[in-house]
């Protein structure tokens, strides 16, 4: 397991690197820093003046490795359009994104792995349908319309919990019901079919046949192996949700990483941008790497491939 | 007519909601807006949240009723003018900024000469560009120098122009007073997240002789709240207790809760296509003027103004609000909706089978859409490019976009100095640049002869609407929501006053 976590984590920082320059590299070969830091009637003079100030005459190599240790302290500059420092901005909104992001996968787990074993241990029946029906309309449903209804359902009619904002737990409840209910489909299919291959097999038959207790057959042998595929799923729709969840954060304004970077984007305001981006890319890189360790924690095949 | 999501849903919840109860909560008053201010200093911002906030922190030399059109003293007790080029202003004494600075001639000087000044890059360089400097004659009396004659001083002195404490503002810069505004108007700030949130607290010390009432309601809330719809639902659940800006088919629906007040009123703020027509635009096909024609030809206003844009609000044929000083679309030619003669102009002009722009859009997307079928239908075919307005603005200022729904509501000064003059004088946001048009502009700007800057405006605008430089189409109608127990005034000039504001 330790050569195998090695291994992983040599690959996932390669990645990261990767990332890095890719993300440096799109943002100063997309457009001349200099001239969008300068702001509108700038003359060649203040524009050089910038060139030099913050380096940008430098070979592209020698910025990088000047960014690249910035960025590996936390210092990403000033944001261009807010005018403050964008780790202040970033580390103020990252908060609002976990949160969110955490809620919506327990939640999108919690829903989407019991259904999914259920719809396989009776397959075609109604409960199967049930879920089949559950997830075709996550998926079809565009989410800013369901989180409409939910908020009026649960914000203007009941008046159970609150519409918008981040300022308590509460807060979070219908924004993440609506981003989970967007992800769980995916996991709740991937669960059914992952555990109606997997009780189809020998050693499950086998198991059976030696008197085990459905439950344990279940949960111990036949759960473990189906939900292989579905951790790395579950890292990525984590991953989409720390990333990409900009209609959410916006339908419910809730000021996160994925308002921020539409924000950004529409600012060109590339410091923030280039903030983000890496950041996401870090999120996936960490959570494939701890999908990986976990795979190979329950499927010991993996860790020799 | 095109029915927001929520407008539907509305409507089945109504079915089910209670009666909504008021909302006086604390003396609060819960708001929420959805444009970011990039800054909330009032020189580095120029969205219309940023001018309402301005109001609430900061005070004017002077003071323009809104009902009557005077002018009143408010940090100035008496101003004159000295000569065609020169103001001089008698101040209060005894008033106090918000962090316990008093107020003298230095804080005028400093915050003239401050965001007079070009390398200080204040964002709205239209409103302080007319200052060339200030000068301290006492500790309470000022002198304002004019680059040129310019009468319309006094309209931005009561307006965007407002005064910061000069002790604070050069050690905290545009960047303090963004994270911690300070100023001397009826509201303070207590807290502010940017992006967020904006808590504001009464001013208890504001000073008694100022024309604004001293304010009744406690505290104000802003909550930035991007989605319109989002905004209704907290109006309803009483999260907010006053939105704007509400689009009129939801302003139907609000109407019929019981506990919301909704009020519509036209405001200042008027309507056009820009198109980008100078030597580097990205859409060259607006150089030709048939093609400008067309598209002023194409849409429809009035059936806009019946179906997507509301009550309360009227067709414009020049740029500017008709209420404006200097204002007219006296022999300026009417562009008719005659989709027919727009075919007809673009084959003329070379296109018979139309032709593809990007066109840029910063708010009242409904409307956008509208104008793309219009364009559709004589076969201008756009792809939308829906941003804020900050990145519009830069967009068009940097020659990257060539055609947009625009919308300009003159900072609420009203004189035509603000509106059309900013467009076409050769300055940053002017995309047609025609050497005529801008002496014309100027010939009104300059003059101190009222007469005389209503002629040259005249004309001015006249060369604006024949050689189709934009298509005009009409001044916006607000529709405000808010809660019944809320007293609450509209006025044309898109500036909510909640210092006037009470809870019933």
């Amino acid at each position: 397991m330790l050569a195998y976590t090695f291994k992983r984590a040599v690959l996932a920082l390669l990645v990261a690197l990767t990332v890095s320059l890719a993300c440096f590299l799109l943002v100063h070969l997309s457009t001349d820093v200099a001239v969008a830091m300068a702001g509108e009637g700038a003359r060649a003079e203040d524009i050089e003046f910038i060139r030099k100030q913050y380096g940008f005459d430098r070979p592209l190599a020698v910025q990088y490795a000047d960014w690249l240790g910035r960025a590996l302290r936390g210092e990403f500059g000033d944001s261009l359009y807010f005018r403050t420092p964008v780790a202040r901005i970033v580390w103020e909104r990252l908060p609002v994104t976990l949160t969110l992001g955490a809620w919506a996968i327990l939640l999108a787990l919690a829903l989407s792995i019991p259904l999914g074993v259920v719809a396989a241990m009776r397959p075609n029946s109604w409960l199967d349908r049930f879920t089949l029906t559950l997830a075709v309309i996550g998926q079809a449903m565009p989410s800013f319309w369901f989180a409409l209804l939910l908020m009026l359902l649960f914000g203007v009619t009941l008046g159970w919990l609150p519409i918008s904002g981040s300022d308590t737990q509460a807060h979070f409840v219908l924004p993440a019901v609506a981003l989970a209910y967007y992800a769980a489909p995916a996991i709740m299919r991937l669960t059914r079919s992952g555990m109606l291959e997997v009780l189809g097999s020998d050693y499950i038959r086998t198991a059976r046949a030696k008197g085990l207790r459905p439950a344990a057959v279940l949960f111990k042998h036949a759960l473990r192996n189906a939900v292989v595929p579905v951790v790395a799923l579950a890292a990525v729709q984590l991953g989409f949700m720390l990333g990409g969840s900009v209609v959410i954060e916006t339908v419910f304004a809730l000021n996160g990483l994925g308002y921020l970077a539409w924000e950004a984007i529409l600012h060109n305001d590339f410091p923030v941008v280039q903030a983000i981006v890496l950041l996401i890319a870090l999120f996936y890189i960490v959570l494939t790497f701890l999908a990986d360790l976990a795979n190979g924690w329950l499927d010991p095949r993996i860790r020799i491939v | 007519m095109r029915t927001s999501p929520i407008a539907l849903a509305l409507v089945a919840a109504l079915a089910f909601s209670g009666a909504a109860q008021a909302a006086k909560r604390d003396n609060t008053v819960r708001w929420a807006g959805n444009q970011v201010p990039e800054n909330l200093d009032a020189y580095f911002n120029n969205v219309r949240l940023g001018v309402i906030i301005a109001h609430h922190i900061w005070d004017h030399l002077i003071y323009r009723d809104p009902t009557t059109g005077q002018y009143k003293p408010s940090l100035a007790t008496a101003w004159k003018w000295a000569d065609q080029k020169t103001l001089e202003f008698d101040l209060r004494r005894g008033v106090r900024f918000h962090n316990g600075e008093a107020f003298d001639a230095d804080d005028v000087v400093y915050t003239l000469n401050y965001v007079s000044n070009p390398a200080n890059k204040a964002v709205t360089q239209q409103n302080v560009n007319w200052i060339d400097k200030a000068e301290k004659i006492e500790q309470y009396k000022v002198r304002i120098r004019l680059k040129k004659p310019f009468p319309a001083a006094l309209e931005y002195l009561a307006g965007p122009v407002v005064m910061y404490p000069n002790e604070y503002y050069a050690k905290a810069g545009p960047r303090g007073m963004n994270e911690k505004p300070v100023g001397s108007g009826p509201y303070k700030v207590v807290e502010h997240q940017p992006g967020r949130l904006v808590r504001f607290e009464r001013n208890k010390e504001y000073f008694k002789e100022s024309p604004r009432p001293q304010p009744t309601i406690d505290k104000l809330e802003l909550r930035l709240i991007p989605d319109q719809n989002t905004q209704a639902a907290e109006l309803m659940a009483k999260g907010l207790d006053w939105i704007f800006n509400v689009p009129p088919d939801q302003a139907k629906q609000l109407k019929a809760v019981r506990d919301i007040t909704v009020s519509a009123g036209e405001s200042m703020r008027v309507v056009w296509l820009t198109m980008a027509s100078h030597d580097k635009t990205p859409a060259p096909v607006f150089k030709d003027i048939r093609v400008r024609k067309a598209v002023n030809h194409a849409i429809d206003r009035q059936a806009m103004l019946k179906t997507v844009v509301g009550e309360s609000a009227r067709v414009i044929h020049t740029l500017c609000f008709p209420n404006q000083f200097g204002c007219t679309d006296e022999g300026a030619p009417r562009y008719n909706y005659d989709p027919a003669k727009a075919r007809q102009l673009l084959a003329e002009a070379g296109y018979p089978n139309g032709f593809e722009v990007d066109l840029y859009a910063y708010r009242e997307r409904h409307q956008t859409e509208a104008m793309i079928g219009y364009l559709r239908a004589v076969g201008i075919r756009t792809n939308l490019r829906y941003m804020q307005y900050a990145a519009m603005r830069d967009a068009l200022r940097e020659g990257k976009a060539g055609f947009a729904h625009q919308t300009w509501g003159s900072f609420s000064v009203g004189d035509v100095s603000a509106s059309a003059p900013v467009f076409f004088k050769f300055q940053a946001d002017d995309v047609t640049r025609d050497d005529k048009v801008r002496e014309l502009l100027d010939a009104g700007d300059n003059s101190v002869n009222p007469s005389v800057r209503q002629v040259a405006y005249k004309h001015g605008l006249a060369r604006i609407a024949e050689q189709a430089y934009i298509a005009p189409l009409y001044s916006l109608p607000v529709y405000y929501a808010h809660s019944k127990d809320l007293d609450f005034k509209p006025y044309a000039d898109e500036i909510p006053r909640f210092w006037e504001a009470r809870w019933k």
